[in-house]
């Protein structure tokens, strides 16, 4: 008890630590780290606690998207040793003054939103996260279809995890399944409709191409907010971390010359 | 009327609208918040060229708007679809009367859709059968993330939304454009969804139901239930200037839109003041899917021509001339419009 009590208190976290606890929080709609998209605005470290502003793309983002991604980047800023007191603010939302309170009285989603909570926001972040698991897997089955011209749509109802090769978009599926609590065995299929079934020989290309529609609206959304995100705030794209080529080799989205 | 090439589109901006954003006229931050998210998108999106000053962005009243949506006589017909945002706005966002009157002054080039809130309850239900037989309403536009009170949002299956859907019905309104924004009742779901519309859409197969942005940022919900349902088309709002910024995302928009729904249910539009439709017609016109998206058919002349103005204007009985007149298209590939076999087709 002793050794405890004299032993000295935990250092505060640098910027850099608090940042790196930040990228483990997505925006469930974008499926990509808030760091990474440039949402965090400001984060600064003072003996006193934390404190990190974030920033998204219109005034108009989604309520429910901009509470998930305060209430989970507070919780993340929290977890590290020595942060103090530690306060996340969302700036020039339609909802600021409403979830910003919410979060420093540590009123939770039904505390905040009151009359317009109903339960919690589990369904919604389960409803995305299966998207961006539908969206890993197009990109990795495109990929496979696309490295052998003879490959068929319909063959890839066969494909495997261990089919895929080594690299990033095979990892993100990976991950992605396993937040899903779906196999990540190599000898587990690929190509999964929206409720985690198997589909038929019949039915396999239009799985594929129904998965591909909502790939492309997670691209089309992430690439439009990032833009947006620039046009409001001049200079936010140096915070941007591109999406690396790797990750999207089917279907960049620059404008063509 | 747009000539290119020897071809004449038929031109049909199926949603434009005349509002006033003025500080004035803003009953708080909510209505700058608003307008300064559409400026944002207008920035983002256009060419430089066409780029407006936030001042002129505000407001440009019926003179303006004649020139700017009518210019070079590229553009046939126009339709009014005009959000209230009573929340935001002392007198509103659209501006009816303004419109209204502009209506009746060009009655050849405009069509006047209002709106309804299912939240107005009875009374809402007398002024929608007051205003249908003012304007003589054709179509009403739905902004399903409007605030109203303590709420902020309704759905489509909504019981009142109903009532006001068999109103509509009674009255021959037969078009109604869906707009779905940010909140909705509750906040565990996401606004966004579109299956409140595949609802409406199953209930009344006697209305048209145009969902605009064609359900972006859920492009592939709304895929999805139009696939089921015939009644369902595609507004382009939104979606229409990103051919020149992400031509790439377009093509894969438009590839999507007609592989799900066919060429006979999507509707051009520039969604005016947000852009002005001359060089969006112009773009569209040219463009082209990239020849390395194989997984898409190219855009033929044909299906242009519909998307421009020939689909809009069969549901709004705007006449066409003979000679530009096209035949609907078969079936798509995905097959299911009719209601019933869509699940045939498709292991959910």
């Amino acid at each position: 008890m002793t050794a405890i009590l004299t032993r000295p208190l935990t250092e505060p976290p640098t910027e850099a630590d608090v940042r790196r606890a930040l990228d483990s929080v997505v925006d469930p709609e974008l499926d990509e780290p808030i760091t990474d998209l440039g949402f965090v605005r400001s984060v600064a470290v003072e003996p006193a606690g934390v404190t990190v502003h974030l920033r998204l793309p219109t005034s108009f983002c989604a309520p429910n998207f901009a509470w998930l991604m305060v209430s989970d980047a507070r919780d993340a800023v929290v977890a590290l040793p020595g942060a103090g007191r530690v306060v996340v603010e969302l700036d020039d939302h339609h909802d600021s003054d409403l979830i910003n309170r919410g979060l420093a009285a540590d009123a939770g989603y039904r505390g905040t939103f009151g009359h317009e909570a109903d339960d919690s926001l589990d369904e919604l972040r389960a409803t995305f996260q299966r998207k961006a698991h539908t969206a890993a897997m197009e990109r990795a089955l495109t990929g496979w279809l696309r490295a052998d011209p003879s490959r068929t749509e319909a063959a890839v109802l066969d494909v495997t995890l261990g089919d895929l090769p080594a690299g990033p978009v095979t990892e993100a599926l990976r991950q992605r399944r396993a937040v899903l609590g779906l196999s990540v065995a190599d000898t587990a299929p690929v190509l999964l409709a929206p409720d985690g079934s198997r589909p038929s020989a019949q039915t396999a290309a239009l799985t594929l191409r129904r998965a591909r529609s909502v790939r492309i609206s997670v691209d089309g959304n992430a690439h439009f907010c990032r833009g947006l995100l620039a046009t409001r705030y001049p200079g936010a794209e140096d915070d941007q971390v591109p999406r690396a080529d790797a990750h999207h080799p089917a279907l960049p989205l620059e404008v063509l010359p | 009327m747009y000539s290119k090439d020897g071809e004449d589109y038929f031109v049909v901006d199926a949603h434009i609208a005349l509002w006033d954003a003025r500080p004035e006229n803003q009953l708080n931050v909510h209505g700058k918040q608003f307008i300064d998210c559409f400026y944002d998108y207008h920035r983002n999106l256009s060419p430089e060229s066409e780029v407006w000053p936030y001042e002129e962005y505000l407001y440009q009243g019926g003179e303006r708007l004649m020139r700017d949506v009518f210019v070079d006589g590229i553009v046939d017909h126009a339709i009014f679809q005009p959000a209230a945002l009573g929340e935001f706005y002392a007198r509103g966002f659209g501006q009816t009367e303004e419109a209204w009157a502009l209506t009746q002054a060009h009655p050849d080039k405009l069509t006047y859709n209002h709106n309804f809130d299912p939240r107005n309850g009875e009374a809402g239900l007398d002024q929608l059968r007051a205003d249908a037989e003012r304007f003589g309403l054709k179509g009403v536009k739905l902004y399903t993330a409007e605030w109203h009170g303590d709420s902020r949002g309704y759905k489509l299956s909504d019981p009142w939304t109903y009532k006001y859907l068999e109103v509509c019905r009674e009255l021959g309104i037969k078009n109604v454009h869906v707009h779905k924004g940010p909140t909705i009742r509750p906040l565990d779901r996401d606004a966004f969804d579109v299956a409140d519309v595949d609802h409406a859409a199953t209930d009344f197969t006697d209305l048209n139901f145009v969902v605009e942005h064609c359900g972006l940022p859920r492009l592939e919900d709304f895929c999805w239930i139009a696939t089921q349902e015939p009644n369902v088309h595609a507004g382009l709002a939104v979606a229409m200037p990103f051919i020149h910024t992400r031509p790439r995302y377009f093509a894969q928009i438009i590839g999507e839109l007609v592989y799900w729904l066919g060429e006979d249910r999507i509707q051009f539009s520039s969604d005016y003041a947000l852009w002005t439709p001359k060089w969006l017609v112009e773009a569209f016109v040219d463009f082209q899917i990239p020849e390395d998206m194989t997984e898409y058919a190219p855009l033929t002349t044909a299906v242009k021509k519909k998307v421009l103005g020939l689909n809009a204007a069969k549901l709004y009985d705007i006449p066409v001339p003979e000679r530009l007149q096209l035949p609907d298209a078969d079936e798509t590939a995905t097959g299911p419009r009719e209601p019933g076999s869509a699940d045939l087709a498709m292991a959910r």
